[in-house]
């Protein structure tokens, strides 16, 4: 069985519920015989045809709402978005229409569709390309949002949310696109929406991330483990609806919390984490919830994007506050 | 324009818009009558049709001016584009209409008091019992567009001989959404009409505001979609237009767009006052090329009406809107943990305490 990153996880699925499903069919801008400019579609035109994986002109909104449409009439479209900075003109139809269609017509039509987009920050990419504003979609009722952060979790959450009767939107952290390889099993077995992943099992904090950053979180719990400190790590793969039981469960455990997340601070799906443990969690508390995020400015250009991004040490300063609060 | 080698320019494309009219404002027939009207009984579908649509429609701005019902958007004097669309569309065909086409959704099976319990806030009023895959009505403007090119591409890709039809309005002919819908309705040869009416009035502004075009007709041939225009108070050249342009689109023609042209008779809603911007004068000039008395006129001089019909269909009109205000006002409103209970197809665990919340307090109705 051969090893194999994020991104040809992403393929594999993609294939894999091609193969298995008539109704699903894949779109967007230079997806045919480019096979994406990340090359996530990479052969998928060639092996099941212009009709179902299709090059499309330059429109992202006419893109998200096709799908709707697609969706409505029983199909499992999936439609990517080339980079997370052009999803904006596709935001009226996703919060007007994918999200809202089920409520309104009381479950007559229902959107079955996946929107795939790339995103985040640290590959040197052009200015619009780095961004992580996956809070936004987080704020939208009747969707689900969902990020993986390994090939394994790519390939079952991907099956999962094309076989999810409602909207996902999918965000594929590029940065670690090619970082890992890991042997992927293509059963076509989906792994569960709507739950955290534990990564690592620990008694003294909780870390708690998604997205690329999930690197940088193991490492600092590499470095911490050998200060004699045990970190637990969880993966919240579905940032909605958020999985608050386990992130819980874990810190009436450990005690202490830390959130990393590349996106924003203000208004981030950390702010809600934190904010539920506040309501919930707050007796278990031995320290502050602490919080190591992107900052509220403009992701910067390449030459200081490392800056913006939370680091390892940025991370650990922040553990190491929680402990010294206590 | 005129082709001129020696200097390097050459004329390169051109395009006719064509209108198209059959029983002019005195009712008269200015063309042979269409196809369709070989069908027995047709024109006096259409015109029944119309006023019930008229009937149900003053019935509704009636309930919300008795504040029985909330803001609504009337379709005076545009029952002819409607209960066209209606006519020539086949069950099997998606309607993806915008806010004043109820003609054609009742045609095609939408109860009348499910049009008044949308009005009312309820979102029942989309269930639509009868009419399982019809669109609700597009709120947000043009972005029912792009959902048509989504169901023709399905229908196309299946092989099915179904069509998808769109409406929208003038102002949003401005909008990106609808152009990126033409655009793909196009390159894919989709099987979507586009049905545009041009009723001069996007809420406060006029149709020569809301572009320099000649015609909104024309904005299809730059996506490489036939565009015309129709009389729209002249139902029975609607009905020709838009039905050929339906079994163009069945039968592998592709997309087509359609710009009735006529008047929006009504304000913009019922929380509008029209009487700020435009004036009266215009408004009685449109009064006279009424669609429904066109065709009356016409039928009757045919002696295919009279009178007494007119009583009849009239008296048969109300008792069917009264029998649906009485299930509209009789209708209980959902439980307040219902607004959870189609947000997802299985609520997410994350959310069941929110609606054990609303559901415990109970609520009043706010209606």
């Amino acid at each position: 069985m051969a090893e194999i990153t994020l991104v040809e996880a992403v393929n594999l699925a993609l294939a894999r519920a091609l193969q298995d499903d008539p109704n699903v069919i894949v779109f967007g801008e230079d997806v045919g015989a480019n096979g994406g400019v990340f090359r996530a579609t990479e052969g998928l035109q060639a092996r099941f045809g212009h009709e179902r994986v299709m090059d499309t002109p330059l429109a992202e909104t006419v893109l998200a709402g096709m799908a709707i449409g697609m969706a409505a009439q029983g199909m499992r479209p999936v439609v990517e978005m080339q980079f997370m900075g052009f999803i904006y003109s596709a935001i009226d139809q996703i919060i007007n229409h994918a999200g809202r269609l089920r409520n309104r017509t009381r479950g007559r039509i229902t959107v079955p569709m996946v929107m795939r987009a790339p995103f985040g920050g640290g590959i040197h990419a052009p200015e619009h390309h780095s961004e992580s504003t996956e809070a936004m979609f987080a704020h939208m009722p009747g969707i689900r949002v969902v990020i993986p952060t390994s090939p394994a979790r790519a390939y079952g959450l991907m099956l999962a949310a094309i076989r999810d009767p409602d909207p996902v939107i999918f965000l594929e952290p590029k940065r670690i696109y090619r970082m890992v390889k890991q042997e992927v099993i293509d059963d076509g077995e989906a792994l569960p929406l709507d739950v955290c992943f534990q990564l690592r099992d620990g008694s003294d904090v909780t870390l708690v991330t998604w997205g690329a950053m999930v690197h940088e979180t193991l490492q600092a719990a590499d470095r911490l483990a050998e200060q004699g400190i045990s970190a637990e790590v969880i993966d919240v793969a579905t940032i909605k609806p958020l999985d608050m039981d386990t992130i819980l469960a874990s810190v009436a455990k450990t005690g202490r919390c830390v959130i990393v997340h590349e996106a924003a601070r203000t208004c981030s799906v950390g702010a809600e984490i934190a904010a539920n443990l506040a309501e919930h969690g707050l007796m278990n508390l031995f320290a502050p919830v602490m919080r190591v995020s992107g900052y509220d400015t403009i992701m910067p250009m390449f030459r200081m994007e490392y800056d913006y991004l939370p680091s390892v040490e940025r991370i650990l300063s922040a553990v190491h506050k929680t402990l010294e609060a206590s | 324009m005129s082709d001129d080698p020696k200097h390097g320019i050459h004329h390169v494309a051109s395009f006719d818009i064509h209108h198209s009219q059959v029983l002019n404002e005195h009712s008269e027939l200015v063309a042979p009558l269409p196809y369709f009207t070989h069908e027995a009984g047709a024109l006096l579908d259409l015109y029944k049709w119309m006023v019930r649509t008229r009937t149900f429609d003053a019935k509704a701005v009636a309930l919300q001016r008795t504040g029985k019902m909330g803001t609504y958007s009337p379709c005076l004097g545009q029952e002819a584009i409607g209960v066209a669309i209606g006519h020539a569309m086949k069950r099997e065909d998606v309607l993806l209409p915008t806010y004043r086409e109820q003609g054609a959704q009742l045609m095609r099976s939408v109860a009348m008091h499910e049009i008044f319990l949308y009005w009312g806030g309820d979102e029942r009023g989309m269930s639509y019992r009868d009419q399982r895959q019809d669109f609700p009505i597009a709120v947000p403007i043009a972005s029912q567009v792009p959902h048509a090119c989504g169901v023709a591409y399905a229908m196309k890709l299946r092989k099915e001989p179904r069509v998808a039809v769109v409406t929208l309005g003038d102002g949003a002919t401005s909008k990106g959404d609808f152009y990126e819908g033409l655009n793909m309705a196009g390159i894919w040869n989709l099987p979507v009409v586009f049905v545009v009416t041009n009723n001069h009035w996007a809420i406060s502004l006029g149709r020569d505001q809301q572009t320099a075009a000649q015609t909104l007709a024309q904005k299809g041939i730059a996506a490489g979609v036939p565009g015309e225009q129709v009389d729209g108070n002249d139902v029975i050249a609607c009905r020709a237009r838009i039905g050929k342009a339906i079994e163009k689109a069945r039968s592998g023609g592709g997309p087509t767009l359609i710009e009735p042209l006529t008047y929006r008779m009504s304000d913009h809603t019922t929380a509008d006052d029209a009487t700020r911007y435009r004036s009266k004068e215009e408004v009685e000039h449109y009064k006279s090329l009424d669609p429904i008395l066109r065709l009356r006129r016409y039928l009757e001089a045919n002696k295919m009406w009279s009178e007494a019909d007119e009583a009849q269909l009239k008296a048969d009109a109300s008792a069917e809107v009264d029998a649906a205000v009485e299930i509209y006002l009789g209708t209980e409103r959902q439980a307040p943990e219902s607004m959870f209970d189609h947000l997802y197809e299985t609520l997410p665990r994350a959310y069941h305490w929110q609606r054990e919340e609303v559901k415990n307090a109970g609520g009043k109705d706010h209606g």
